[in-house]
């Protein structure tokens, strides 16, 4: 939603002297508005029409990173307010607090501890929040330090006194932490430690008014937006606001990411209401709980709300040995959605025997889907099977499927000559099958 | 600086159903229910009206489920008996009863006849006060014969039955016509489908004000995010003034979410960090709830009491006002 390609030439020198490689002013306005030429290449651009058109054709909320090396975060740069209008780009955040007069080392060996798997897919914490809760300088630099000692992950350093910030800071530009917070009082001050160290730099506000006023006077645009607001409901509310304001209205003050805290006690109402920031647009969210169920489901729904709805996740189809197999080992089919492929491969590993494991091409699509859709059938797979190499790794031709799929079994064996068991429906049922049927 | 509150102008409503009917009405519910209203996306109060908070219902079986240990210890005592399961249910919470006919499964040995399911519904409502919703066995023909028995015995309670899909949508609708009673539209995860059958069903006389819907949800990590963005869509719909998309919205968050190994896994067979079961599997169905709220649910279906506590304060904390 930039600006036209009449409104653009506007702002250019008019002279046609053609180094930016196209014939015209014209044209090169053309260029720049559907996105096909970078500014850079006229060398005549005012400084006062490089600015009103960096503006106006930067994307509506500005990417932001933070952190170093492995970690790097990128925060923002969202186009859509719903997922099925595009996707979702720049998953949440996930930062979990440490109190400054708390046992820092230990809570950090804590947290880097966290690592949650399931499905093929590996969860971490992606920073440590670092809180000034002592309210001393020192406490809070010597945290800091501890902090960054133990974690590589991204650190977010959390105290409104100006002088503490700097004193925590200094030596941090590695790092590239981020700051919280510049308010009406501090934020000359921060801007300028932020600036020194070329951290993204949190502002809060008392409300959306007033968040609005400092992100557009601070003079820096590594920024992050909180409205000070604590209330779940309320929080939606202006996380929502931010964000439409941002896509819809091209609102300068708000084209920022954002960060929200909790405050729920009880580490399970903490992860709903961490969830409900995560679904309304929070790029960053903050928590206190370490607690492992709540933290396994806020990341679970992060992975879901992220993914891209036009390309289900999928694994390359193929054969997949699981264990130390032989000519004798059992031969599974199922599909290559992630989800499903996963899923089943856990189970098979279950049973201990080594096993044969074919992740069939559905490009990307459940066992019932696939098959609905056409895609998972005898017609398909019976040809393929014939041929698939799996005949020269195993000495039998016994091909075992998903129970949800039974019909398939007289297609599959008339045009591939294997013979076919019909397994469980779900691949809970995969240890007592193997155990009844193939003697795992 | 200024800053204007941009408001989304909604010509749309989501349809209101009420659930249940109390003495005066012709039935003996304590009390009704009201699902949907909504003039607003989910719990932003400041551009509408959400004029009935979401309700939670609980699952009842009219024979024992496999439902496995979770579950012992709170529903161990009650269920081979649906009656006495549904008063538990309300002990537990319930804003609704959720009872599934699973029993009567033609492919099951004692398979229970279309009359036996009445006995049980019968049966249920004379034990309890909240609003009843049935579903049937599942099977095209048995649930025609199941649905219109049961929509017989509860004549006068404005219960709501299904589930009425693409295929078997007529006679279940008409059993719902026939006893005033709301149907369940189910459509799987498929929002031209959802719209259409809406439609097929309206045609059919059935009013607005008695149509449910059911888009089918998949549960947190199992494909929620498909249900997530038809669910997303089927409100914008309503909102922008498509009447076929209207209807208030149930999902089914207990059974889905317990499907997952990540819920019923014990701590021996758990992936890496998974943790203990028991809070592992109450906040599975929990976060299922969370998340489909967020998308505009009116009714959550859920199993585990502990769950239900977690996801009712939530709800209260959603529902706190955000005018501006
Ligand atoms: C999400 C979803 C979709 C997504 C696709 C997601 C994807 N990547 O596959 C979308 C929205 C695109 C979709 C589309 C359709 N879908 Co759809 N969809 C679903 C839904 C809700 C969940 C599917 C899922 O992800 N399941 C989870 C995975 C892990 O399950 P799974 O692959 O089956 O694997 C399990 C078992 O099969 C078993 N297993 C797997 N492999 C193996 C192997 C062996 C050896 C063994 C023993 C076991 C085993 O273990 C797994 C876990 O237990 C289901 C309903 C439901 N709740 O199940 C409907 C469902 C599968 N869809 C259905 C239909 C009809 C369709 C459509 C044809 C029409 C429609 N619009 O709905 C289209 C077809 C799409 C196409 N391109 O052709 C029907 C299928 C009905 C049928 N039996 O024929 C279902 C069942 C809904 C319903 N009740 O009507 N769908
Ligand atoms: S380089 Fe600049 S001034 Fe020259 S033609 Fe291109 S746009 Fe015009």
């Amino acid at each position: 939603m930039g600006l036209t390609g009449l409104a653009i030439f506007k702002l250019l020198p008019k002279t046609n002297c053609k180094e930016c490689g196209v014939p015209t002013c014209m044209a090169f306005a053309m260029a720049l508005a559907s996105g096909k030429a970078t500014l850079e290449q006229c060398p005549y651009v005012s400084d006062e029409a490089k600015e009103a058109l960096e503006s106006a054709t930067a994307p509506p909320i500005k990417l932001v990173k933070a952190g170093a090396g492995d970690n790097v975060l990128e925060l923002g740069d969202e186009q859509v307010m719903f997922r099925h209008d595009k996707t979702f780009y720049h998953p949440t955040g996930v930062f979990i607090e440490v109190a400054d007069n708390a046992d820092v080392a230990a809570k950090v060996d804590e947290i880097n501890g966290l690592v949650f798997e399931r499905v093929g897919q590996k969860y971490e914490v992606d920073g440590v929040a670092v809180v000034n809760a002592s309210g001393n300088a020192d406490t809070f630099k010597d945290a800091v330090a501890t902090a960054a000692g133990k974690t590589d992950k991204v650190l977010l350093l959390v105290s409104e006194d100006a002088a503490a910030m700097e004193a925590a800071a200094a030596g941090l530009e590695e790092r590239k932490p981020i700051l919280y917070a510049a308010n009406a009082d501090n934020y000359e001050k921060m801007v300028e430690i932020a600036k020194k160290i070329g951290a993204p730099l949190v502002v809060k506000g008392k409300n959306l008014e007033d968040v609005a006023d400092l992100a557009g006077k601070v003079g820096y645009k590594e920024l992050i937006l909180d409205s000070g607001e604590r209330e779940t409901s309320k929080v939606i509310a202006d996380l929502t606001q931010i964000r439409r304001q941002a896509i819809k209205k091209r609102f300068r003050p708000f084209g920022y990411p954002t960060i929200a805290f909790t405050t729920e006690e009880d580490p399970y109402m903490e992860a709903l209401q961490a969830q409900a920031y995560v679904s309304k647009y929070a790029s960053i969210v903050v928590l206190k709980t370490t607690e492992l169920a709540s933290l396994l489901t806020l990341f679970s729904w992060r992975s879901n709300l992220y993914t891209d709805p036009q390309k289900p996740i999928a694994v390359e189809p193929g054969i997949y040995a699981i264990g130390e197999v032989t000519p004798d080992s059992p031969v599974y089919i199922t599909t290559n959605f992630s989800l499903t492929f996963y899923t089943v491969q856990t189970e098979v590993e279950a049973t201990r025997l080594p096993s044969y494991l074919i992740a069939y091409e559905t490009e990307g699509l459940s066992v019932l889907t696939a098959w609905a859709g056409g895609s998972f059938i005898g017609e398909n797979i019976g040809p393929w099977l014939k041929d698939s190499e799996i005949n020269e790794k195993v000495n039998h031709k016994q091909l075992i499927i998903p129970g949800g799929v039974a019909a398939i079994k007289g297609k599959i064996e008339e045009l591939s000559g294997w013979e076919v068991t019909v397994g469980p429906r779900e691949a809970n049922g995969i240890s007592s099958f193997a155990k009844l049927k193939l003697g795992a | 600086m200024p800053v204007q509150i941009l408001k989304e102008k909604f010509t749309g409503t989501v349809q209101e159903v009420v659930l249940g009917a109390t003495k005066e009405e012709g039935g003996t519910r304590s009390n009704t229910v009201k699902l949907g209203g909504s003039s607003t996306l989910p719990f932003l109060q400041y551009e509408g009206d959400i004029p009935n908070r979401p309700v939670i219902a609980l699952e009842v079986l009219d024979i024992k489920p496999d439902w496995g240990e979770a579950f012992e210890p709170y529903y161990g005592d009650v269920w081979s008996d649906p009656a006495a399961w549904a008063k538990k249910t309300e002990e537990l919470g319930a804003d609704v009863i959720y009872l599934k006919l699973a029993g009567a499964d033609p492919e099951l040995e004692n398979s229970k006849s279309a009359d036996e399911c009445a006995k049980i519904v019968k049966a249920v409502l004379e034990n309890t006060s909240k609003p009843l919703m049935v579903e049937g066995p599942g099977h095209p023909e048995k649930d025609n014969d199941v649905l219109q028995a049961v929509g017989e015995a509860a004549a006068g309670e404005n219960i709501a039955i299904g589930l009425a899909e693409k295929d078997n949508y007529r006679s279940i609708a008409a059993a719902a016509m026939m006893g005033k009673h709301c149907v369940i539209g189910r459509s799987p995860v498929d929002i031209n489908i959802l719209k259409q059958l809406n439609i097929m069903i309206a045609d059919m006389g059935v009013a607005p004000n008695k149509i449910i819907n059911d888009p089918m949800s998949s549960g947190l990590g199992y494909g929620i995010e498909y249900s997530y963005s038809i669910m997303e869509r089927a409100r914008w719909g309503a909102l922008i003034g498509d009447k076929m998309m209207a209807f208030p919205v149930v999902c089914l968050a207990g059974p889905e979410a317990w499907r997952a190994k990540e819920a019923y896994a014990p701590l021996e067979e758990a992936g890496p960090g998974w943790g203990e079961q028991k809070p592992r599997g109450i906040m599975w169905e929990a976060m299922t709830a969370a998340s489909l709220l967020q998308a505009g649910g009116d009714l959550v279906l859920m199993r585990h009491p502990e769950a239900v506590k977690l996801v009712k304060k939530h709800i209260d904390d959603l529902m706190k006002p955000n005018l501006y």
